[in-house]
């Protein structure tokens, strides 16, 4: 027993599910607050998701959008986790994940681009993007947070503006891409089909989950990453040791960027959603990728499991009973569990203490016999 | 141009306020990114008492109360940051960053609820004070003066002679430079630090609902503060951790934050012909060239960010 306490990826995993279990139990306090007679039908709701509804196939039908849109979540996690891993917090994630839904929207329905020409654009915009963050950071020592904010502010109203050129000349919405650029939806190779015809399942899903893998090999088995994880880790020493900490830095930003991009190519492109060029706040994406991301334990396959996990929590806000609460409260327990992220260390820190304690008594004990065996 | 002067000014204060908040708190050796959440939730304390008050109590007890209302939230709501980077050690920008987005999530999810409870068919964020509102402004002549420009004033100069002038300053500098330091000479560094982040809660509440009465007379919780707790993080970055500096710095970045709110009262402006989007991002473009310029230089407190060990040397 003592052995799988001390097993790190273990350890992840208490301290993730304590996040959860912490998160949904504030949530349901503030609920019980709020009005205490709907409180537990709520926090359930907020649980069960897909499954608030009976019929088979509405169910199937629900739990294909959630994974629609878990598909973008995971790669703003992804864009997070990776600069996590060199030392940075990319909030910009946020605005890199705007800049691509600008860049794809806008290359499908104005200059009727096909699908991968979309996406590799709305990559190069996003990686652009992120190299601006890179770019301060490295050689004027901005911090990346507050830069990243800045221009998360920016690209929205940006893409506010580019976009408006492409939108229903009635309503504040961009046009269907099904309506005015089908040749820009992402293909589904039939996976449709598993899902009731969903279609909004297309080869997103997978291709994010293939992504985290190859996040996964580049960050531990690769030089490359290698090089990264030393700059994230003391960018002086990865300095000395030779290693082109600025170019790191810049480089990584713009993975990271490209990687949020690619995340809104995956969303916008399968026509799931539509771009509201009246929009006075950032698309909560990437933010949430941040849940995601710390939730997963910062590791890519956990990261997997912890973005649809969030986006599960997120789309069942719209199953609350509206007469007594609002669909924020998904918005308040994800945050909650993002704040609640920051005691990880904690929690694996007193689980090791509380496994260490345990072993010292056994020892004792065990010395405690031999030296009795000794006298006798 | 008055209209102009005006809405600097009281832009001005927000950053001011916020800004010196952020300052008390790096000083002491933390960074407070969570200042757009303390914003939304101290903006949320004073909105809840001109939505409860208003009429009950006249206009000078009411402008006292929504203060104490929105300090005591912002100074309760900062106690999650000073928790979870004081006494667990957690990761401050982590922390700061759950806490604008929980600010924002609670304070919709609260206004909501309030707001249908009241009326069943009302299912918006938003909070009314345009009467209550009134009890802030002074009219001096068409210009309006608004108590949060005395408040601000009153506020730098408080912190400047708090920060240089006082034991106190002192010492909370002292840990934010150089934590073991100041503890060998029996200062209690996790006290202060805490009384840093708590200032900065304090601040930030007081900043916020001066946000929300700056210009219009209702506020949909829904959108937050618009990024305005980084902007003022660039003002106090721009100022050097110095409070002289913030001021100065905060008046520049009202100034272009103003012009989105007037820049349809200039003809020169209007002849332009440029798209309104431009000047909401004005303030954003500017504090990031700003910072690319200041920021190589930056006299930041030495130890901010890091959680004090006493183990380490």
């Amino acid at each position: 027993m003592r052995k799988v306490f001390k097993n790190e990826a273990v350890q992840s995993l208490i301290a993730s599910l304590l996040c959860i279990v912490l998160g949904l139990l504030i949530g349901y306090i503030v609920l019980l607050f709020i009005n205490p007679s709907g409180a537990t039908q709520a926090i359930l709701a907020v649980i069960r998701n897909f499954l608030n509804t009976s019929r088979a196939n509405l169910q199937v039908k629900n739990f294909a959008n959630t994974l629609a849109k878990t598909a973008p979540l995971l790669m703003c996690a992804l864009s997070i986790l990776f600069a996590y891993k060199v030392g940075l917090f990319n909030i910009g994630a946020a605005g890199q994940y705007v800049a691509g839904a600008c860049a794809c929207l806008y290359a499908s329905l104005a200059w009727g681009w096909g699908w991968l020409a979309c996406m590799a654009f709305a990559i190069a915009v996003g990686a652009l993007y992120g190299a601006i963050v890179g770019f301060l950071k490295a050689y004027c020592n901005v911090n990346e947070v507050i830069s990243g904010i800045m221009l998360n502010w920016i690209g929205l109203y940006a893409a506010n503006m580019i976009l408006s050129n492409v939108k229903e000349p009635t309503s504040p919405y961009t046009v269907h891409l099904k309506d005015a650029a089908p040749q820009a939806i992402l293909p589904s190779l039939g996976l449709g089909q598993f899902f009731e015809n969903n279609q909004y399942i297309t080869i997103a899903v997978p291709l994010a989950i293939v992504l985290a893998v190859v996040i996964l090999v580049v960050l531990n088995k690769t030089r490359f990453g290698y090089e990264l994880r030393a700059t994230g880790y003391n960018k002086n020493a990865a300095k000395y040791a030779g290693m082109a900490e600025k170019r790191n830095i810049i480089l990584t930003l713009m993975i990271a960027g490209g990687l949020a991009a690619l995340g809104a190519s995956l969303l916008y492109q399968t026509d799931y959603m539509q771009w509201e060029v009246t929009a006075s706040s950032v698309p909560s994406m990437g933010f949430n990728g941040i849940a995601a991301a710390f939730l997963g334990g910062l590791n890519p396959i956990g990261t997997i499991f912890a973005s649809y996990f969030i986006q599960h929590i997120t789309d069942a806000g719209a199953f609350v009973d509206k007469t007594m609460y609002s669909s924020q409260i998904s918005d308040l327990i994800s945050s909650l569990i993002i704040y609640l992220c920051g005691f990880v260390l904690f929690i694996k820190h007193t689980i090791r203490a509380g496994v260490a304690r345990s072993e010292e008594r056994e020892r004792r004990k065990a010395l405690a016999k031999t030296e009795k065996g000794g006298e006798a | 141009m008055l209209l102009l002067v005006q809405y600097t000014l009281i832009f001005a204060s927000v950053l001011v306020l916020v800004a010196l908040g952020g300052c008390f708190s790096e000083h002491s050796g933390v960074i407070n990114l969570g200042l757009e959440g303390i914003m939304v939730i101290g903006a949320l304390g004073g909105a809840l008492v001109m939505r409860y008050m208003t009429g009950l109590v006249s206009p000078a007890v009411l402008v006292l109360l929504v203060l104490l209302g929105a300090v005591g939230l912002g100074t309760i709501y900062s106690a999650l940051l000073g928790v979870a980077s004081i006494r667990f050690r957690a990761d401050q920008t982590l922390v700061g960053t759950a806490m604008n987005m929980l600010g924002v999530a609670a304070a919709t999810v609260l206004v909501k609820a309030i707001n249908t409870a009241a009326d069943p068919n009302d299912v918006s964020s938003t909070i009314k004070y345009v009467e209550a509102k009134k009890a802030f402004l002074i009219n001096v002549g068409g210009f309006e003066l608004n108590w949060f420009m005395l408040i601000a004033i009153v506020a730098l100069v408080a912190s400047a002679i708090v920060l240089y002038r006082t034991r106190f300053g002192l010492r909370l500098m002292a840990c934010g430079e150089h934590p073991q330091a100041a503890d060998s000479v029996g200062i209690n560094v996790h006290k202060m630090r805490w009384r840093g982040v708590l200032i900065s809660g304090m601040l930030g509440g007081l900043g916020g609902i001066c946000y929300i009465l700056a210009g219009v007379s209702e506020w949909k919780f829904e959108n937050g503060v618009a990024g305005f707790g980084f902007l003022a993080l660039a003002v106090m970055i721009f100022g050097q951790w110095k409070p002289w500096r913030i001021g100065l710095a905060a008046l520049l970045f009202g100034l272009f934050r103003a012009l989105s709110n007037v820049y349809f009262g200039f003809p020169v402006l209007m002849a332009l012909n440029i798209p309104g989007s431009i000047y909401n991002m004005l303030p954003y473009i500017i504090s990031l060239l700003v910072l690319a310029f200041t920021s190589k230089k930056s006299r930041a407190p030495k130890a901010e960010g890091i959680p004090y060990d006493k183990g380490q040397r």
